[in-house]
């Protein structure tokens, strides 16, 4: 079922309270993984408010569906997510980086609720997610798992090892999502170590395969109803998206992978947010 | 032989700057050296090498057992490959690549193991590097080292590239504070320096807690106690003779390391005693078989008690030890 207008104007609401929550964080932290969080964002705002059966008061609930944010460096867009729902404390995200806090670049499972799992190490989370989506089919239970992945992260020969697995166990309620920005640390994707046919090679690996603009809600809303329903083959949605989407000075710049903000800068970066949630929300017929 | 870097001066340069810079001088003369990353290069200062070297630069993206594995390739077909990656991928996610192609085959491949020990202290602890040492020196045919700082980084290098067969070379993330003020120090590899003298007691380090020993045995000294510092810069093959030394000399033996007390520096100090058959007053610092917190690593070193206090401490307690004093000491060294 596609978008309302409404529930579209609320998750843009509630992803650029996000962006800008990853700023903060940023400049609370003293620098951050911005570009990578920047880009998936949408997607995880997507999953977190419109899709995914959580309860921030029962974090540990059997039947919750799972997040695997397999491109773990991200957590500093994932911790925006968090605490909004009210994982974690807002005040803790102050904390972030610092010594002695629960909250780290790469989120610790055991130590931040509604994390379900600790990454960090690339090319890990999908098959931590196979696993928990075949629990699922084992315990008769219905809750569904979505893994984000890098596209740098692709690199790891584990995710295709996963990739087969998945393919040949199909299990029901798992989603696989590339953050596909075209960025890793060292450069641009193709440049850095060619990824392309990129789309073709998860179909290769039996994946039933979507190419969506990962900034766009109802794009990607549609490809996951799609996922789910579908049960003949596994999906993998291909989130065509920007790295530092939303920042003029990172968006689109590998150099962004990992940086930190002066104030002015990151007052030139809420700004930025503001005009570009703008012109979203302006786009919204 | 005297050591001339032209352009390295580690006062400016990062622990890994100084590592990229000293190969590049090093691959002016020596056209098998090739580099190797997983997109990691911008990380471990692989970029002047890249721009100076580029038909000698591999990039492998994010694929670490690919890259261990080629150059395993590269190297028993004659290159010197110089791979670089954080000590955690090294050590744990291509350790089947290291273990089988590399020292197996005794392929002459050099790891740059960086961002080690908790260096790199606020990614948590799947960047923390605090089991490298122990699995290292467990694998047959592989040199294991730890430099204490950019200075030592150099000459283990240049050491490494005369060395033929597979060297792992630890170094930290950023700078590491400075312990030689000079090339010409007689770096040898499997050779123990001792950089301070001392009678009561001996600290024996390795990596960034080889300053903060030097540190601890000066506050010391100023207290009327006399320890001596080792930098046990090799881990593998270890120098027994310095540690057998200072067994006898002082008596007291505190090892320090950033990486857990299981199996590292701490146990390869105390397999040589256990085996010598004398006996001393013995203590292991580093992590106390548990995953660091995150933290700025000034912060982890006081917190896992391998900073310098820490390190004063645990001397203040080995001298207040009673422990059994043989009284044929003299006749067993
Ligand atoms: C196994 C492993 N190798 C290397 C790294 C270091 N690293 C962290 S992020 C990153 C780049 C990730 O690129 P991508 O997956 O495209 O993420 P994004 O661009 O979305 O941030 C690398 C190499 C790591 N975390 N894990």
């Amino acid at each position: 079922m596609s978008l309302t207008k409404e529930e579209r104007l609320e998750l843009e609401a509630k992803v650029n309270e996000h962006r800008h929550t990853i700023i903060r964080t940023t400049m609370w932290a003293g620098s951050g993984h911005v570009g990578g969080a920047l880009s998936m964002i949408d997607a995880a705002t997507l999953l977190y408010y419109h899709y995914m059966n959580i309860d921030p008061k029962r974090p540990d609930w059997e039947d919750r569906d799972r997040f695997v944010l397999s491109k773990g460096h991200a957590g500093i867009g994932y911790v925006a997510i968090l605490s909004d729902l009210g994982f974690i404390p807002y005040d803790s995200l102050k904390t972030f980086n610092l010594t002695g806090s629960r909250l780290g670049i790469h989120l610790d499972s055991s130590k931040v609720p509604g994390v379900d799992f600790s990454t960090g190490s690339l090319g890990h989370g999908l098959s931590l997610a196979l696993g928990a989506a075949l629990a699922a089919q084992q315990l008769n239970k219905t809750y569904r798992t979505f893994c984000m992945l890098g596209d740098g992260e692709c690199q790891e020969g584990s995710v295709w090892e996963a990739a087969m697995a998945i393919s040949k166990f199909n299990p029901p309620g798992l989603v696989t999502m590339v953050d596909w920005n075209k960025a890793q640390i060292d450069g641009l994707t193709e440049d850095v170590m060619p990824l392309e046919p990129f789309a073709d090679k998860w179909r290769a690996f039996g994946f039933h395969t979507e190419e969506v603009d990962g900034h766009d809600f109802s794009a990607m809303a549609e490809a996951i109803d799609a996922a789910l329903e579908r049960t003949d083959v596994p999906t993998c949605i291909i989130l065509d998206t920007v790295k530092g989407q939303g920042v003029k000075v990172c968006a689109g710049n590998y150099r962004w992978h990992y940086g930190a903000f002066d104030e002015e800068m990151a007052k030139q970066a809420h700004n930025d947010l503001d005009a570009y949630y703008q012109q979203r929300v302006a786009s919204i017929k | 032989m005297a050591i001339s870097y032209t352009s390295i001066s580690q006062t400016k340069l990062s622990t890994g700057e100084v590592y990229g810079d000293t190969l590049c001088e090093l691959a002016k003369d020596n056209p098998r050296i090739v580099a190797l990353t997983a997109d990691l290069g911008k990380s471990t200062k692989m970029g002047n090498f890249a721009e100076q070297y580029p038909d000698r630069f591999y990039q492998f993206g994010i694929a670490e057992q690919n890259m261990y594995g080629t150059a395993a390739g590269m190297a028993k077909s004659g290159l010197i490959p110089f791979t670089s990656s954080f000590a955690i991928f090294a050590s744990c996610r291509a350790l089947d690549q290291v273990h089988t192609d590399i020292c197996y085959q005794k392929a002459n491949v050099k790891l740059i193991a960086s961002h080690a020990g908790t260096s790199f202290g606020q990614a948590g602890t799947t960047h923390h590097s605090t089991e490298d040492i122990a699995i290292m020196r467990s694998l047959a045919n592989l040199v294991v080292i730890v430099p204490a700082d950019g200075m030592e980084t150099a000459n283990v290098v240049r050491a490494a590239v005369e060395y033929d067969g597979p060297v792992y070379i630890r170094i930290n993330r950023g700078f590491d504070q400075v312990v030689y003020g000079t090339y010409d120090y007689g770096y040898q590899i499997g050779k123990a320096v001792e950089i301070y003298e001392g009678t009561d007691a001996t600290v024996i380090a390795c990596g960034s807690c080889v300053f903060q020993a030097l540190q601890a045995a000066r506050e010391l000294e100023a207290d009327g106690v006399s320890v001596r510092v080792l930098n046990m810069h090799t881990i593998k093959p270890i120098d027994r003779e310095a540690i057998l030394k200072a067994v006898h000399d002082t008596r007291r033996i505190i090892t320090v390391e950033d990486h857990t007390v299981i199996g590292g520096l701490g146990g390869a100090v105390a397999e040589v005693i256990a085996e010598s058959g004398m006996s001393c007053a013995f203590k292991r610092l580093g992590l106390q078989d548990t995953f660091s917190p995150i933290g700025f690593h000034e912060d982890l070193m006081s917190i896992h008690c391998i900073d310098t206090n820490g390190i004063v401490t645990a001397v203040r307690e080995l001298l207040n030890m009673d422990f059994e004093d043989d009284e044929d000491w003299e006749d067993e060294v």
